[in-house]
């Protein structure tokens, strides 16, 4: 494999759980993330899936050096960033941006579309060359026009918002992109438009993603390999085709058989796994296996020994004692 | 417990549990008056799921609001129409005998049941208030009932549970509170607005179980409102799509899916991300943004997204027409032979 341009090696990170009012102290943890780790290949998509809550947006803020690690490294480019900061972490900016899900609550309300594009190249001292133009040229990359720079977010639709969080994400020629639940916020029609203007943007200009979402169709849509994680850890990796056609966790394979599909004789046809129950809270995970609660093929080794997360077949990684197809994952109208 | 159920089989079954009749409802806004549902007409029969789809914006939640006589006060209005609750109309009624329809009737369910639920009483006990309310009813039964009511909704543990307060709930556990809330009374009509919007698949799957389940069980008529045609495909009987306040496309949820005669319908239904046909490299996607409602393009609302726009579209105004049994749609070509989507716009 050629050197990735992101590996993730181990990343924890847990957060403490306050209470008291005068003294304030940490009397459990959130474990957020919990041993994850992956790598990205340049120029690929990679997904991120999984229920809210289990970890992904802080899997985003580690990888962006937004929040510290507690454990694990981070290299870039073969370069170790677990621990840069100052010029070196500002360095490293240039190279990785960051999209948010709320396209209403991650833009300043009191900056134009202009200020808010152009932001990064002030920060970056880059204004002086020509920074005007480049934000115009940004402006017409996601589709918007040139006199949008003069307006406010609030006078825009969550569709357009989001297209300005994407010119904003790229001013500075990034290699990697982070995006967390871009389109989650989002009607169908703009999701539609937003998935193919990420595609068009990361064909012209060899962007590499790691693309974040709860939603499996829509990650199927865009990824190329796909992680999936459960309650702060990775539980199954694979290829996208792999993973939808051959799902080998029983998470993996529940969740895709939870999507709903948009066909009345399909869907009311469908043997669905429902799972039972909620996602257990994150501050005393189950022992051993995290999902053996609500998983439909728990024995009890699964109470006692942790499975890891280990190749099952080819680059097919699945962290379960029974790891195998569950064929077919979704029916065919026969 | 005095089993109280307006319902006659006899009279009632035949006829439709709600007809809205030409609906216009409008809000009054800085910018100007908004007319948020124009002139909607559709009817929802004993036992049927009866969804409503479209874009954020185009009227969906302003549908039920009136329905319930719930607009907010002092922008919205009725500016006209029916909304007839087996045949007794309650645009017109007075409020207290709204008061008496909603709620008993007449129930509603919200995409964020925390809103909903009083955060300082146990859920048992605002269940039990329910009962209270609209029936003469012990307080020791109206408390059994609303146990029974937490288990049938499929709470573990409800006889523990009804003690406990909203804030303990997850979110999935907290809209099948919010459900157990509304069918206490063995409404005719449940109206779910989103009821899975906030929530993880696996939990949507849950929930929607439950609402089949409740609706086989007590013989309840759903209006559910959706933006998500995968929610609508496993669980409506009928669909309504809206665009723009306008009704566009009202079909059996087979024809709808199988033969779409609005371009918007078709729009929405390649545009959606699917886990079982093979994958297109770039998404069919439907061009620019739904119209402001404060001036409305004129003739077809669609127009300008339109595919297959023509000059008529925007001089005249598409009503709506028969394209099958049981299937309208408000397109000046719907009627016409071979009419629906190219295989690009809705690959199969
Ligand atoms: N209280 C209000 N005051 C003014 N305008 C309103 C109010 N509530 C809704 N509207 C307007 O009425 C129109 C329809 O809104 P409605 O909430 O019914 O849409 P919806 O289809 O339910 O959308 P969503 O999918 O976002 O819930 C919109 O243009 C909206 O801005
Ligand atoms: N700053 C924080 N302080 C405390 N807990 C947090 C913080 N950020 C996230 N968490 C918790 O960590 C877990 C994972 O959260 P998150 O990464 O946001 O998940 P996801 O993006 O998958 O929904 C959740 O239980 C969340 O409440
Ligand atoms: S290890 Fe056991 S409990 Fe965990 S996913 Fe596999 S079968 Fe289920
Ligand atoms: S009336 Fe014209 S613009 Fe409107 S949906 Fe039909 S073809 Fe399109
Ligand atoms: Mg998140
Ligand atoms: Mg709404």
């Amino acid at each position: 494999m050629t050197e990735p341009l992101l590996r993730a090696d181990g990343l924890v990170k847990h957060f403490p759980v306050l209470r008291g009012v005068v003294f304030r102290r940490a009397v459990a943890e959130v474990h957020a993330v919990d041993g994850v780790s992956f790598e990205i290949a340049p120029g690929e998509t990679f997904g991120v899936v999984g229920e809210s809550g289990c970890g992904k947006t802080t899997v985003a803020r580690l990888v962006m050096r937004l929040v510290d690690l507690d454990d694990g490294t981070l290299t870039s480019d073969g370069e170790d960033i677990t621990r840069v900061r100052g010029e070196a972490l500002r360095k490293l900016r240039l190279k990785m941006q960051i999209i948010f899900q709320d396209p209403f609550a991650s833009l300043n309300p009191r900056m134009t579309v202009g200020d808010i594009v152009g932001e990064p190249l002030h920060i970056h001292n880059m204004w002086k060359d020509g920074g005007p133009r480049r934000v115009r040229e940004l402006l017409d990359l996601v589709g918007l026009a040139a006199e949008h720079a003069e307006r406010y977010p609030h006078e825009f639709s969550g569709g357009q918002r989001q297209r300005i969080g994407i010119a904003r994400a790229l001013a500075l020629h990034p290699k990697l992109v982070v995006c967390d639940e871009p389109v989650s916020a989002l009607d169908v029609s703009m999701r539609a438009q937003i998935l193919n203007l990420l595609k068009h943007l990361q064909e012209e200009f060899g962007l590499t993603y790691l693309f974040i979402s709860h939603d499996l169709s829509v990650v199927r849509q865009v990824c190329d390999r796909v992680a999936v994680m459960y309650l702060g850890q990775v539980v199954e990796v694979a290829e996208r085709d792999a993973l939808f056609d051959r799902a080998l966790h029983p998470y993996t394979q529940a969740l895709i058989s939870a999507i709903p599909i948009p066909d009345p004789e399909l869907e009311r046809k469908r043997r669905r796994i429902v799972l039972q129950g909620d996602v257990p809270s994150p501050q005393d995970p189950p022992r051993a296996c995290r999902f053996h609660t609500r998983c439909f093929k728990a024995q009890e080794i699964c109470e006692q020994i942790e499975p890891e997360l280990e190749q099952r077949c080819d680059d097919h990684p699945a962290a379960c004692h029974f790891a195998e197809p569950r064929a077919p994952v979704v029916e065919s109208p026969a | 417990m005095t089993d109280v159920t307006y319902f006659d089989p006899e009279r009632d079954s035949a006829r439709p549990v709600i007809a809205v009749e030409d609906l216009v409802a409008e809000f009054r806004t800085e910018a100007g008056i908004v007319r948020a549902v124009d002139g909607v007409s559709f009817d929802i029969a004993q036992k049927e799921v009866f969804a409503v789809v479209g874009e954020s914006g185009c009227g969906k939640s302003t549908v039920a609001l009136s329905v319930l006589g719930l607009l907010p006060q002092p922008a919205g209005r009725i500016a006209g129409g029916k909304v007839l609750f087996r045949g007794e109309d309650l645009v017109s009624a007075s409020p207290a005998r709204l008061r008496q329809v909603r709620g008993d009737r007449i129930a509603m369910i919200f995409q964020d049941p925390l809103s909903a639920l009083n955060p300082t009483i146990r859920v048992g006990e605002q269940i039990a208030e329910v009962f209270r309310a609209h029936r003469e009813i012990e307080p020791k039964v109206a408390w059994e009932q609303a146990v029974e009511l937490l288990s049938i909704v499929g709470i573990p543990r409800a006889l523990a549970r009804a003690k406990d307060y909203p804030h303990q709930f997850s979110g999935g556990m907290r809209q099948r509170v919010m459900i157990a809330m509304a069918i206490a009374l063995r409404p005719a009509l449940l109206i779910a607005d989103e009821p899975t919007t906030a929530l993880d698949v696996t939990i949507q799957a849950q929930i929607l179980e439950v609402l089949l389940d409740v609706r086989e069980r007590f013989d309840m008529a759903i209006l559910l409102i959706t933006h998500d045609l995968g929610v609508v495909a496993g669980t409506a009987d009928r669909v309504m799509v809206m665009y723009a306040g306008k009704k566009v496309e009202e079909a059996p949820a087979l024809d709808l899916y199988r033969t779409p005669k609005h371009p918007y319908t078709w729009g929405l239904l390649g545009s959606t991300t699917r886990v079982d046909r093979p994958r297109t490299g770039s998404l069919p996607q439907i061009p620019g943004s739904p119209p402001s409602l404060l001036v409305p393009p004129p003739a077809c609302r669609f127009a300008p997204r339109c595919p297959r726009v023509q000059p008529i579209c925007r001089t005249d105004y598409p009503e709506l027409r028969k394209v099958d049994v049981g299937q309208v749609a408000a397109c000046h070509f719907a009627q016409d032979p071979g009419w629906g989507p190219a295989p690009e716009e809705v690959p199969a």
